[in-house]
This record gives C-alpha cells, structure tokens and sequence, in this order.
C-alpha cells in the first residue's frame, strides 16, 4: 500500500513534465491508403486550415464511438472551420480487412489510412487507442487526448473552431 | 518499496524530464524529443475463496518509456522496460530492467536504413512479423538490420537480419528475410493511372538459422518459408490471398514432425453506404515458425497467423475465446453489416446498425503414421485437405446498435458459440479435464448522456453454458466428473462519467450457479479514472477470474487476482 502511494504521488509530481507536444510537425511514418497505395505522413496537409488525426481500430469500440459522434458534427464543422480529419487505423493482417467495410457501413467521410506496422502509431508516440491530435494550419501538432469519454467531441470542435480562428488552445 | 525499484521507477521519469527539458532548450532546428511511458502497477492479495494466491511478491509491475528523437529522415530512440517482477498473468522470464530497444533509422528519398531493434511485417504476416504489444507484453522486435528500397514509386523492396528479442535477451536462431512488392497500377502511373482497378503482388522469403546440438535427432539448421500474395481494389470491393509453404521444420511445438507447412489464406469484402459484406478463410498446416525449435508460449515465434474470429469486447462474450491452432486448422470468418438509414421505419430519427457474424474453424483431416514405419526423420501425419476433423471453435453473433434520442443509445447482442477446451486452450484430447463447451451469451448496453459531457453506461451480461465431458467422463458409479465446470455467469456494470475527465466504474460478475456451491462468489470490481490530455490515470480495486484473455492474436493465462491496482500512461 505504502510503496503505491509513493510510486504515484512520484508519477504526479513527474506529470508536469508531460504536457501536450506543442509546435513540432508530423513525423515521418509511411502509411497505406485503402486503395494500397503508399503515402508518407509528413505529406498530410490541408491547405493553412486544421487537421485532426485521430488513431483508431476495428476492434476499439470507444474509438468507433468518438468517430461516430464526430461524424454527425463533421459536415457542418467543415463548412465553418475547413478542418480535415485522418483517421489511422491501427489495425493489423487481423482486421485490416475490415477498416474499409466499416468505413464504408459508417458513411464516414474522413480520409483514412492503415497503420499496419504500426510506424506512425510509434512515431506518434501513441499507447492506447483512441489517441487525438490537433494540427494546426502550418502544421504543428498543438493538443492531444488520449481515450474517449461521452461528450470528449464538444472540447474537441471548441479547440477546432479556436484553431481556425487563430486562438491559442487551453488544455 | 526498496531503494532500487524506487530508482528503477523514478529513472523512467527523470529521463523523460531530461528529454522535455532538452527539447525546449534545443528547439526545432535541432530536431524535436518525444516520448510516451505507461506504469501498470499492483498491489495483490491472497484471497482464498476465488483462489487469488499471488505468492510472497505481493507488489507488481509493469512499466516502460519510449524516448525517440527526430531531425528530418533521422531518427533514433530507446525504450527502457521494468518489470520487477511482472504483473500476474505475464511470462514471469520479463522479470528485470534494461533497454531492449533501441534503435537508429535514416530514410532519405528512395533508402530507409534502421539499425537496431525494428518491427516488421511482410504480407499478411505468415513469413515474418516482427511485432509488439506492450499491454500484452507481446514483443519480438528483431535486433539487427532492415534496408527498405524504393527504386521506383510502386516498388518496394526490403531486407531484414536479425536475431529476436527473448525477454531481456535474444533468440539463439538468426532471421533472414527478403520481401518485394509491386503497385502494378503506381508503377504504370503513366497509362494505367488513372484506372479504377489496383492490383498489388508480393513475394517473400524468410529463413532461420539455428545450430542443431541433438544428440539423436538430424535438425535442419537453417530453415525457409517462401509466401506469394496479391490484392485486388477496386472502389468498395476487396481481395486479397496469400500462400505460403515451409520446409521441415521439426520444433517442440509440432512435436519435432519433419513434415513440410502449407498455409493459405484469402480475404474478400465489399462496402458500400450502409452495407457491407466480408469473408475471411485460412488453412494452416504445421505453420509454426519461431527462431528457437525449442521456444513455447509466445516466445520467439518468427510469423503470424491472423484469427479471424470476431474480436470481442464484452468480457462474457470473450469468456471462452479462440486461439489459432498454427499446427493444422481450416476455417473461416463472414460478416455482415447493414445500416438502417434515418427515417426509414426501423431507422427511425438516428438510424439502426445491425451486424450478423459468424465464424467456423475445424481441426485438419489428419492420418496418423504408423510409427514403426515412418521414417528417422518422422512425418506423425499426411493431411487429406478434402475434408475437415474436429470442430475446433465456432461464433454466430448478432449486435444491433440503435439511437433512441439524442441522449439514449442501445446495444443489444446475442451469441452462440462453441468451444473444443481441451486442445484449443490446453493442448490436450483430455475431455475428462476440459469439456467441450457451448454457450449463449447475450449483453444489453445502454449509454444515457443526461448533459453535455456527462453520461451514465449500463452494461448487463448474462452467460450460460454447457459443459460437455462425453460419455467417459463419468466415473465407475456414473457420476460426472464436474472439474473446470464453473456453470453460468451474470455481469453488471455501471460507469459513471460526470465530466469528460472523470469515470467511476463499479462492476460485479457472479458465478451464481457454479456446480461447486462454496464457488457461488462476487468477482466485484471498482474504478477511477482520470484523463487529461495525453495522460490517463486509473486505480482499481477488485477482482480478477482466472481466465484465457486474448487480444491481438495473442493469448495469455491470467490466473486468478485481488488487489489494488494503478495504471498510468502519458506522452509527451
């Protein structure tokens, strides 16, 4: 009992370390496109508006839910901020298969990659799916969220909407 | 909690402070530090009547941090591990702490060169995968070198050598590996560009090397398998096949047999809005391949055999899970998925999903050799693949997903499925020990978002299954014999998120008509969760069944546990 008091009040003092990466740009990963063909990560672009590259899978149900809630916002959040969403897929030989059927099934409109080797997941720095960051218009990753809980999308679209304005981002 | 396990902890964190600290003070012209680390650590106690005994090391843990660096096509990075020792239900030989990871990688146009530990994966997987899965503490990363080439946009061409990672250690076998692959339609860009239709093809070819020191037995020192694979795209429609074949490879796995492997594994699906249709099928013979003959578990093992079955979430659907049989299996995976749109009478406001999955798998048609004439170098076996064996595993499952209003949502989903234990799970025709069993599940999901960033989530499970010991379980007074016969279960749970911060988890299985009464128990179970941003934190308190927890393709025994538990994971 003592030693885990010890060992996390270490890991909350050491968390002020750990803030959100602010200002670097996306690494380099290659990544396949549904029609398997390759792409590079440090080409994913929107020209000056935000991105929002969000790491999923198959088999994650929280990261379907998040996809989903985001879906039925996503048109409108286009038209008014210009934001693009990539999702990745961290599927391997498994489920591969089954990201463009859910993809499809879903009516989502993202652009989506598979993730199969897990290069950009790594590179990303990701544990746990889901995992969300925001990129702002000249390409610098400004927020990350690690997991999804119901509503998460609205903190979400608030940051969105301050990036397309040109605000900074609270965490 | 002693000096160096304290050490041990706190280097994890002072080395992530040291790489933040650099990082600000360097800038982005010098390249930027990255990282991420996660703590699963627990406190255990013995709780007799679950039968939780953890031993003398009560305190447990698992924890590792990646640090990567990256300054345009360079990068480099290490990941410390510690396990002092791992948390119950992993492979006890992780016991210790070290960097088994670490690695250079410089791509620059058509050349990618990684020196060190990488990840890789050729095709589907069944030659080489080299792959990690740090909450299963799965990793067989390979230590050596990878080259990939580009020469052409729609060419790739990649050579991998190495030796695997085996704990803190690695493999006494070295990997070989060749792998190619062709964009029919990216190499012609020029005239077949603009094509509808993609149409990849791929080779590889992987070999182990390892000394043969048997006394008796004449061991194949280096060992090949060869794979050829192509897909098919076109718009929502998918194909893909992959065959692969393997020279004598007798192994502690396949009980040293010098019979050859074959596996062949084919993919085809199709998606359009709000429909689609998937079929998965594989046969695998005597597809084993690790680069030490004698390693077990998930040790060593140089290639993949993906398992197509569903992977399920809901704890009593995964109760009695399935696990690739890479010694012979043949079978296969289809899905359905329809979308009821808006507005239409099932549809209603929000729209209804329905999901219809089913999965078969079979043991190989499989003749046994007469022992006293096979030869020195035993074969044990030929397959007839005109037909199937054993039934193995099957899964038929049906999940409806439907909005109600704005803030009510429901998932309702039934299963049948059934599972041969005794060689599934323990390798072994034993049915006196490990019964057959068949069960249907059934769970009720519903999420009530009662404001904005607030949600209450009921779950309600209930399985209920029988537990077949065939005639010979019964022992002289004919009286079944009811060992790991643990009846049916019910699980309730309720998670409570009061902000998106926050997330209180209270749960509760009972094992409500075990045929032993005195095992009649509450596995209870409660949660806090804390999230912001990157970093998540948890601490629980509750119990654990013992249980086959698969995940990834990768299963694990997890024995029985109590105790308090705390989880943390960041990135920076």
């Amino acid at each position: 009992m003592k030693k885990l008091l010890i060992l996390s009040s270490a890991v909350i003092l050491s968390l002020s370390a750990f803030k959100t990466s602010d200002g670097d740009k996306i690494p380099s990963a290659t990544v396949k496109k549904l029609d398997g063909s390759s792409t590079n990560s440090n080409t994913f672009v929107n020209s000056g508006k935000p991105m929002i590259i969000s790491f999923w899978a198959t088999w994650c149900k929280p990261c379907k839910k998040e996809l989903d809630a985001i879906n039925e916002e996503y048109a409108e959040l286009v038209k008014e901020t210009g934001v693009k969403l990539i999702a990745i897929s961290i599927d391997d030989a498994r489920s591969s298969g089954k990201v463009v059927t859910d993809v499809k099934v879903k009516g989502w409109t993202y652009e989506v990659y598979i993730d199969e080797n897990q290069d950009f997941k790594r590179a990303m720095n990701v544990n746990n799916v889901p995992h969300t960051f925001l990129v702002d218009g000249e390409g610098n990753i400004v927020w990350s969220h690690n997991s999804y809980a119901e509503g998460d999308e609205e903190k979400l679209f608030e940051n969105v909407r301050k990036l397309a304005n040109g605000e900074k981002l609270s965490h | 909690m002693s000096v160096k396990l304290t050490s041990r902890i706190l280097f994890i964190f002072s080395f992530g402070w040291f790489c933040k600290t650099a990082k600000a003070q360097l800038g982005n012209e010098l390249g930027s530090v990255h990282g991420n680390f996660q703590i699963d650590a627990a406190y255990y106690q013995k709780d007799t009547i679950i039968d939780a005994d953890p031993g003398s090391e009560l305190f447990r843990y698992n924890a590792f941090g990646n640090i990567n660096y990256q300054k345009g096509g360079f990068s480099a990075g290490v990941r410390y591990e510690s396990y002092n020792p791992p948390l119950l239900g992993y492979l006890p030989g992780y016991k210790g702490s070290g960097i088994p990871y670490r690695f250079a990688r410089y791509k620059h146009k058509d050349i990618d060169i990684t020196v060190g530990n990488f990840y890789e994966q050729f095709g589907s997987g069944i030659t080489l995968r080299a792959y990690e899965n740090r909450g299963l503490l799965y990793d067989n990363a390979l230590d050596g070198m990878r080259v990939i080439f580009t020469p052409k946009k729609g060419i790739t061409l990649k050579g991998v050598v190495g030796k695997q990672r085996t704990y803190f250690s690695l493999s006494p076998g070295t990997v070989r590996g060749l792998d190619g692959e062709v964009n029919i339609m990216e190499l012609f860009d020029s005239i077949l560009g603009k094509s509808k239709t993609k149409i990849i093809i791929g080779g590889s070819f992987v070999s182990k090397f390892q000394e043969d020191q048997d006394p008796t037995l004449v061991l194949p020192e280096n060992v090949g398998t060869s794979a050829g694979r192509f897909t098919i795209i076109r718009g929502g429609f998918n194909f893909n096949a992959e065959y692969a074949y393997k020279i004598n490879d007798p192994s502690y796995q396949n009980h040293f047999s010098y019979k050859e492997g074959q596996a062949l594994i084919a993919s085809t699906s199709y998606g359009m809005d709000g429909f689609s249709i998937m079929f998965s099928g594989k046969m695998l013979d005597n597809m084993s391949f690790r680069s030490d003959r004698n390693a077990q578990n998930t040790i060593d093992m140089i290639n993949y055999h993906p398992d197509f079955s569903k992977f399920h979430t809901y704890s009593l659907m995964a109760y009695y899970p399935y696990a690739t049989q890479p010694n012979g299996e043949v079978g296969g995976t289809g899905e359905v998925q329809y979308k009821f749109k808006k507005g239409t009478f099932l549809g209603g406001k929000y729209g209804m999903d329905i999901t219809v999955n089913g999965s078969a798998y079979y043991a190989l048609d499989t003749i046994g050799l007469d022992p006293s004439k096979d030869s020195i170098r035993h074969f044990q076996y030929t397959t007839n693949y005109s037909d199937v064996g054993d039934k193995y595993y099957h899964d038929f499952n049906i999940e409806i997903t439907k909005k109600i209003s704005k803030k009510l949502k429901i998932t309702a989903m039934y299963a049948n499925q059934f599972l041969n234990q005794s060689i599934v799970q323990f390798n072994t025709p034993d049915k006196e020990e490990h019964p057959d069993i068949t069960s249907h599940i059934g769970v009720l999901d519903i999420t009530w978002r009662y404001k904005t960033g607030s949600a209450i989530r009921f779950e309600t499970q209930g399985f209920f299954g029988s537990y077949d010991y065939k005639e010979h379980a019964k022992d002289a007074f004919g009286k079944t014999n009811i060992t790991n016969n643990t009846g049916s279960w019910v699980s309730e749970l309720i998670e409570w998120t009061p902000t998106t911060h926050w997330s209180i988890t209270v749960a509760d299985q009972y094992n409500y008509n075990n045929p032993e009464p005195s095992k009649r128990v509450h596995y209870y179970f409660g949660m806090l969760g804390y999230t912001n941003g990157p970093t998540r934190i948890s601490i629980s308190y509750g119990r654990q069944r013992q249980g086959i927890f698969c995940a990834g393709g990768v299963c694990r025994f997890v024995p029985a546990s109590s105790g308090l538990s705390l989880s943390i994971s960041s990135s920076f």
